[in-house]
């Protein structure tokens, strides 16, 4: 198994035993802000060696997905779930945009293996983050003119993830291959430990969530489990549609799968306040990370390798 | 009484008192919460990261959506009752918020 595994697994133990182990909130922030810099450096290095006009497609792609994913689970949430409508907006908010950690942990399993992906994933993880807060906020408070779009554009185009990543990506780009290697070491060749340590965290978190996790899990557990295969189905097929490598189709679908945990729940906490966080982050970080993180991944690769065997 | 209780310096006004209002709240609402503030008349306030828990279960703060802050400003009485009423009535239905007033004596009367 991949030691960066162990790392979440060691992290998720540690919690669930509720061991004296807590990392300062500083540190936290801080390997995050390194997670997300080098995923934007490294897309925005290869973004710069091809046209870019040639990536504008595939941009839409994703922005109607973003649109699409919550549009199917709200209902669900609504009518099966029996929650109340800012929370199904929210959860829907949550799945319908994309995990940082996760994608990272892809990036690493495929770099474990020597496969390439496409150079623009990271540029479609960034698109992937914002569609879907848009979408929350209008199922949950429906179209008034009273909503100050202001501060709800200042959370879905400023949050701390989609200025990390787009920053990253104008520095590589702006940057190119050569301009970056002297910053290399820090972002590139620390890239796992770096996600190890942050794994060791998310564990500890992920783990924080069990006891609402009893509470909540009849549901929530079917619920964190199935929709990514469903939405990770749908990213194959999509990837597919792009003509993406299987590499591509792969993360593609783990974009699809993912839900967030960064970028979401701060945009819903202050545009949608009536919605209950435990109940989104219990599905997204208490069930979904950890599924996609150690079951999720390897799937998804099958799903890439049997969509690009069967075409 | 502290060190510095029967200390009075020149410039100063003995006795002058300002309430010191306390909020403690999830670190989501710092920026609207500074916002709020300078608009309803404080001159400055301070804010520290902070962890316990309250009925709204652990804030441990290892990381953004367990984050709570403690936000403190001296101000006059009537600045310190506009803001307590205002934040009661934006945030208190949704956010796990704590407000505490109390009595502080100052040492410069003309800061707050």
């Amino acid at each position: 198994m991949d030691p960066i595994l162990l790392f979440f697994l060691f992290g998720l133990a540690a919690g669930l035993l509720r061991a004296e182990l807590r990392l300062p909130s500083a540190i936290y922030d801080f390997v995050s802000m390194l997670l997300l810099l080098s995923i934007g450096l490294k897309g925005g290095v290869e973004l710069a060696e091809q046209p870019f006009l040639s990536v504008l497609p595939d941009v839409l792609v994703a922005i109607v997905m973003g649109i699409v994913l919550p549009l199917l689970i709200y209902p669900v949430l609504r009518h099966v779930g029996r929650f109340k409508r800012p929370d199904a907006a929210s959860i829907a908010a949550h799945y319908g945009s994309v995990s940082v950690g996760t994608f990272a942990v892809a990036v690493a399993w495929l770099a474990t293996r020597e496969i390439d992906y496409e150079a623009h994933l990271p540029l479609l993880l960034v698109v992937l983050e914002m569609p879907a807060i848009l979408v929350g906020i209008v199922l949950a408070r429906g179209f008034s003119a009273k909503m100050d779009w202001t501060s709800i554009g200042h959370e879905v185009f400023l949050g701390k993830g989609v200025v990390l990543l787009l920053g990253g990506l104008l520095i590589g780009w702006i940057a190119g291959p050569e301009g970056v290697e002297p910053i290399g070491p820090l972002f590139f060749d620390l890239f796992k430990g770096i996600l190890a340590v942050f794994l060791l965290e998310m564990g500890l978190i992920a783990a924080a969530q069990a006891s609402s996790l009893k509470r909540h899990g009849l549901f929530l557990l079917p619920f964190g489990t199935l929709v990514p295969i469903l939405f990770g189905s749908i990213g194959t097929g999509l990837g597919m549609l792009m003509g993406m490598s299987t590499g591509g189709t792969m993360l593609f679908a783990v974009l699809a799968a993912s839900a967030s945990y960064i970028a979401v729940p701060a945009a819903m906490r202050i545009s949608v306040p009536q919605a209950n966080p435990t109940l989104s982050l219990t599905a997204s970080l208490g069930i979904t990370f950890p599924f996609n993180v150690l079951v999720g991944i390897p799937l998804y690769w099958k799903f890439a390798e049997w969509a690009h065997g069967a075409g | 009484m502290g060190p510095w209780g029967r200390v009075t310096p020149m410039n100063t006004n003995p006795g002058a008192t300002r309430r010191l209002l306390t909020i403690i709240t999830e670190s989501v609402l710092e920026t609207a919460l500074t916002r709020d503030l300078e608009k309803l008349g404080a001159q400055g306030y301070t804010i520290v990261d902070a962890r316990g828990k309250g009925h709204r279960g652990v804030r441990e703060g290892g990381w953004e959506a367990s984050g709570n802050i403690r936000l403190d400003v001296v101000c006059a009485e009537e600045t310190a009752r506009k803001i307590a009423a205002h934040v009661q009535q934006r945030y208190y239905d949704d956010y796990a918020m704590i407000v505490l007033l109390g009595e502080v004596e100052v040492l410069r009367p003309e800061k707050f």
